[in-house]
């Protein structure tokens, strides 16, 4: 194949699924050059698995997202079909927002966003090999035989690498929803001597809405307040479509039961490790075979289409058996199958490979998102995409490095975990992945992350300024309830009791009276109105500020403790093998990790209390030279 | 370098006549500021650098005198740590010294870790780098040491009690876990703030049985407090001078008249008593017979085990019922003495006033009995409900300190189950209380928690 030069940029995606879009904008938005090169521009930002995005955890990092820039939030309030808020009768802490999303109108509507940002290039090709020279990225050459020079390549390949999908006995080399697999690529990194592991997935068979019979099963609709994940959104969707719920029974375990042997997963032909949080439905009925029926979440693909994503049956029980399960299912009897489930597996490299920037220690100013650094969700690709655009083009652009700690945001965490502990299956974030999530809220997103955003470039003067008033607004309201007395008199007695409350002796504080538990900050102002119009999201800052104001005292105190340890840092050029007290376990990880701070190299398993005194011993001394003899 | 503040005991552990509790850091002296009393009534903090000063140190949350202790104030930077150091010069022995030491750690000071003391020394650049090798080998020889133990206690009844607690936790943080990430998965119970309080008020009861049995660490150390009670003249001193003679004697009469009371410290199968004889417990106008009995009654409330005495030979009295009455809550053995004699007792109606308490019949003079009574004693105390391997190990002042935190975010999280807080608030504390037993037990491993998540639970959406 003759090669060409094709061009030059600050920074090149290869591919446009959810990390990579991320990636591209946010390089681009940065002012880096930027160059998205995908299989099939028609497949940007598009959902193999299930229709929705958000949810515990996962919903607040698109929150995050948005508050960094990041495009998620505001493309799926354009285009979603249903949004919910979930845990809302617990703490705010752990509410998070859900969306169904319309698939293709996501994908179009991404696709727009990264046509119209200036510095983004779109450009449809296969990357099969990256340019490399004295262990720096210099570009990378594609299946036409495109040159393409840049200063940092950002690779998000997702469950393309080597993929291979199975279903039954068969097995075939491919990407998800049969695009092609990319194999090229996945040798020369292995070439270039990057640790791969294989990791599986799945997903579960679509069908037609015209044969569902929704009368057996039960309505779930979205909410009726308007809901948006960005905080620009000031257009709401009203006309949402519901979800359907429905059950498998003893029929369905039957079939299942019955042609066990027919499973990849149990006849040994899946070798790949899939997601413990996101069992096949065989694995369920296998595991737990106690339990008489599982969930079974109907969910429509979009406005414009009749297939519906049947949620819960994820498998890749051959052709016929999946047609057998389906007929068991009230509702689902006659269900005409549009796409059966199937089994993905791909190669995957081992996140401990990289930099908490992920870039990757291997090859200077290349980086990794998504999928193929191990995890699962289209919210922890899309979090890690940004980061990586980010860092790629602020390394590009001379600027300093951006990287979110624990007590930040969810990415923080997310990000930290696979650099610093990697993982054994994809990698999916769970609250109680975070140690401070009562920080970690999905009400507090722009508060914890605007200024860094607008310090990065990431976020428009308008935005901050608009941001800094409401800070402003809230902290003002704060200090007016803390001085404020509410007197005993009749009005106020009578707010207490139909709150449920009892009836107040003396005066007290705006704020404490908010304190307890039956107070709202609504009855608050009922007794004491602020003097300015205040927005919903301001109330309920005050709200929760005052509320919680002892647990959240009381994260800062740790998370006070975890920046004193983030700030003690760890020289780049630290030979562990030369630090004779530590651990031969411990020297092993640390080497292999090579953790930037104390806080890091303490959260790396096999690396004990004793080894960080030894470390803090070494480092505090300034002499990297060998102590021992 | 910005250091928190550390305490430990800093003299071997044994039972030497003084023992060390050494603070550094910032707030050195003012920790010691809030326990100690001097007795020239000036604090620490308006003394000379490098002055030692007596006085007592004082329980903040009773009021309560511990120990009488002379107190060193060494202020930085001329210290071993180049920080503010307290050395807290009390009584040896282990309970003494691991009472101060704990006030020092509830009145702020952080426990050190091994060699931590040394380790600041010389971050503060108070040791050169020639010794730096050496401080690495003392950590790491002191941790191995450290986590020597730990294995050891791994097989103790101690940390099978903490997995069991640790265990329960888990499964409540695991459903909390699951109704918070998977909020549509029907086949879980919603956890609730009624199991949530209930479960933790448990786990804080069997922690305050095992900070009760760090108490009684002194059982081991100091002997179980054994208090030989009974009217005048049952045989109370011949019971006394059997047990010291058919056994030997550790620490021979300490003081009295037989109208005093009288301490003998013997070791009774494996069970180490320190005896008490007592003045008669009853009315009496004679001045000298009344501070014995005064005094009689305060030991007799302090007391581990009562060995109460009657007469065989003796219908009983009312002030025999009276005694009943005033032991009836505390462990006791009835010893009916004198089967040599006539028997005027009637045994049916002790035992009804004796309920399930043993009943051991002697003749001191013929030395009959006492042996079934020795095992009584042992059989009492082996076979309750604490075991004496147990108490060693609660009796280690980091899990006692770790025990106490424990203590604190279980009760912060009843608080506020009972405040009506969310529950995923609670369990912010719930899972504070489970790490904290977790490293009691050196069991850290962050991935327990998801492990149980997904094996207890068939999650999907």
């Amino acid at each position: 194949m003759p090669q060409y030069e094709a061009g030059t940029f600050d920074v090149i995606v290869v591919g446009a699924g959810h990390a990579g879009a991320e990636a591209a904008l946010a390089s681009a938005r940065m002012g880096a050059k930027t160059l998205v090169l995908t299989m099939n521009l028609d497949m940007i930002a598009f959902m193999p698995c299930n229709p929705s995005i958000g949810g515990p955890a996962k919903g607040i990092v698109v929150r995050e997202i948005d508050a960094l820039g990041g495009a998620m939030g505001r493309v799926i309030d354009k285009t979603h079909i249903q949004m919910r808020m979930l845990n809302t009768a617990k703490g705010p802490a752990v509410r998070a927002l859900r969306a169904q999303a319309d698939k293709v109108l996501y994908q179009q509507e991404m696709k727009r966003l990264m046509e119209e940002e200036p510095n983004l290039t779109l450009h449809q090709g296969i990357a099969e090999e990256l340019v490399v020279e004295d262990g720096k990225i210099q570009g990378l050459i594609t299946q036409v035989g495109g040159i393409y020079r840049a200063n940092s390549v950002v690779i998000t390949t997702g469950t393309f690498l080597r993929g291979e999908i199975i279903i039954g006995d068969l097995r075939y080399s491919s990407g998800p929803n049969n695009q092609q697999p990319s194999i090229k690529l996945a040798e020369n990194l292995e070439k270039l001597g990057f640790e791969t592991v294989r990791f599986k997935t799945g997903t579960p068979p679509r069908v037609n809405s015209n044969s569902i019979d929704y009368s057996k099963t039960e309505i779930q609709p979205g909410d009726d307040v308007p809901r948006a994940f960005s905080y620009e959104t000031t257009e709401y969707i009203t006309d949402q479509l519901p979800c359907w719920l429905t059950y498998t029974n003893e029929q369905t375990h039957q079939v299942i039961d019955d042609n066990l042997h027919l499973s990849p997963m149990y006849s040994g032909m899946i070798k790949g490790t899939g997601p413990r949080y996101c069992p096949s439905i065989e694995d369920k009925v296998v595991r737990f075979n106690d339990k008489p029926r599982h969930q079974i979440f109907l969910e429509p693909e979009g406005r414009n289409t009749r297939e519906v994503y049947v949620q819960g049956l994820s498998t890749s029980l051959p052709e016929h058996v999946q047609r057998k399960l389906l007929e068991s299912i009230p509702g689902l009897e006659k269900a005409e199958m549009m796409r059966a489930g199937y089994a993905i597996e791909y190669d995957s490299i081992v996140p401990t490979q990289l930099w908490p920037t992920l870039e990757s220690k291997r090859i200077e100013n290349l980086y990794t998102a998504g999928q193929i650094n191990g995890t699962s969700g289209y919210e922890e690709a899309a979090g890690q995409g940004l980061m990586a655009g980010i860092n790629a083009a602020a390394k590009v652009l001379g600027k300093e490095e951006v990287i979110l700690s624990r007590s930040d945001a969810y990415i923080g965490v997310l990000i930290d975990d696979l650099v610093t502990k990697g993982t054994n299956e994809p990698y999916r974030l769970l609250t109680s992945r975070a140690e401070y999530r009562l920080l970690l809220r999905h009400d507090n997103a722009d508060i914890r992350l605007t200024e860094l955003a607008y310090a990065i470039g990431m976020v428009k003067e308008e935005r901050y300024v608009k941001f800094l008033a409401k800070k402003e607004r809230i902290e003002e309201e704060i200090k007016r309830l803390r001085g404020i007395m509410i007197k005993p008199n009749e009005t106020t007695q009578q707010v207490i009791r139909d709150a449920g409350g009892s009836e107040l002796k003396d005066g007290i504080r705006g704020a404490d009276l908010l304190k307890r538990p039956e107070m709202t900050y609504e009855m608050i102002s009922q007794l004491t109105p602020s003097t300015v119009e205040l927005e919903d999201e301001v109330k309920e800052q005050v709200e929760i500020h005052i509320k919680y104001e002892g647990y959240i005292e009381k994260s800062l105190q740790q998370v006070d403790k975890l920046k004193k340890m983030e700030n003690k840092k760890i020289p780049d050029n630290i030979d562990y093998h030369a630090i004779s007290g530590i651990a031969t376990e411990a020297r092993g990880k640390l080497a292999e990790v090579r953790p930037l701070s104390i806080a890091q190299a303490s959260r790396i398993s096999g690396v004990n209390p004793a080894d960080i005194s030894i470390l803090l011993v070494y480092i505090e001394q300034g002499k990297i030279a060998k102590i021992s003899v | 370098m910005e250091f928190d503040t550390i305490a430990a005991i800093s003299t071997p552990s044994g039972e030497g006549a003084i023992a060390i509790v050494r603070l550094s850091g910032p707030e050195a002296v003012a920790i010691a500021d809030k326990l100690f009393r001097a007795a020239s009534k000036k604090a620490l903090a308006a003394q000379p650098t490098h002055t030692i000063h007596y006085g007592h140190l004082e329980d903040p949350a009773t009021a309560e005198v511990v120990e009488e202790v002379m107190v060193s104030l060494m202020k930085a930077p001329k210290t071993f740590t180049r920080e503010d150091v307290i050395e807290i010069n009390c009584h040896g022995g282990i309970v003494s010294v691991n009472r101060v030491l704990e006030l020092a750690l509830r009145a702020g000071a952080r426990l050190a870790e091994p060699g931590e003391f040394t380790k600041r020394a010389f971050l503060n650049g108070r040791i050169d780098l020639s010794q730096a090798e050496a401080v690495m080998d003392l950590i790491r020889a002191k941790t191995d040491r450290a986590m020597d133990v730990a294995l050891n206690q791994m097989e103790g009844k101690l940390s099978k009690l903490i997995g069991t607690l640790r265990q329960a936790l888990l499964e409540s943080i695991a459903q909390m876990e699951v109704n918070i990430d998977y909020p549509e998965y029907d086949d879980v119970e919603e956890m609730t703030r009624p199991i949530m309080l209930e479960k933790s008020k448990w786990v804080r009861s069997e922690i305050d049985k095992l900070l009760q049995t760090s108490s009684q660490g002194k059982i081991l150390r100091e002997g179980l407090s054994t208090v030989i009670l009974g009217r005048p003249n049952v045989g109370k001193s011949s019971l006394l001078n059997s047990l010291v003679q058919e056994n030997k004697a550790i620490v021979t009469e300490i003081a009295g008249t037989t109208r005093d009371i009288i301490e003998e410290y013997v070791n009774v199968r494996g069970v180490p008593l320190r005896l008490v004889d007592t003045a008669g417990i009853r009315e009496t106008e004679d001045i000298v017979e009344r501070i014995g009995v005064e005094r009689s009654r305060k030991v007799l409330k302090e007391a581990d085990l009562i060995l109460y005495v009657l007469n065989y030979s003796e219908a009983l009295t009312p002030e025999d019922e009276l005694l009943f009455e005033t032991v009836k809550d505390m462990d006791y053995i009835v010893v009916i003495n004198k089967t040599d004699l006539p028997q005027k007792i009637d045994l049916e109606q002790v035992q009804k006033l004796a309920g399930d308490k043993l009943l051991v019949t002697t003749s001191l003079i013929e030395e009959e009995g006492i042996d079934q009574l020795e095992e009584a004693i042992a059989a009492l105390f082996f076979q309750g409900e604490i075991e004496a391997g147990d108490m060693t190990y609660v009796s280690n002042v980091r899990h006692i300190a770790l025990l106490h935190q424990a203590h604190k975010t279980i009760s912060d999280a009843i608080e506020a189950a009972e405040m009506e807080v969310p529950v995923d608030m609670i369990q912010i504390d719930v899972t504070r209380t489970w790490e904290i037993l977790g490293e009691i037990i050196g069991d850290t491993a962050d991935d327990g928690l998801l492990n149980q998540l997904f094996s207890q639970f068939c999650l999907g959406k």
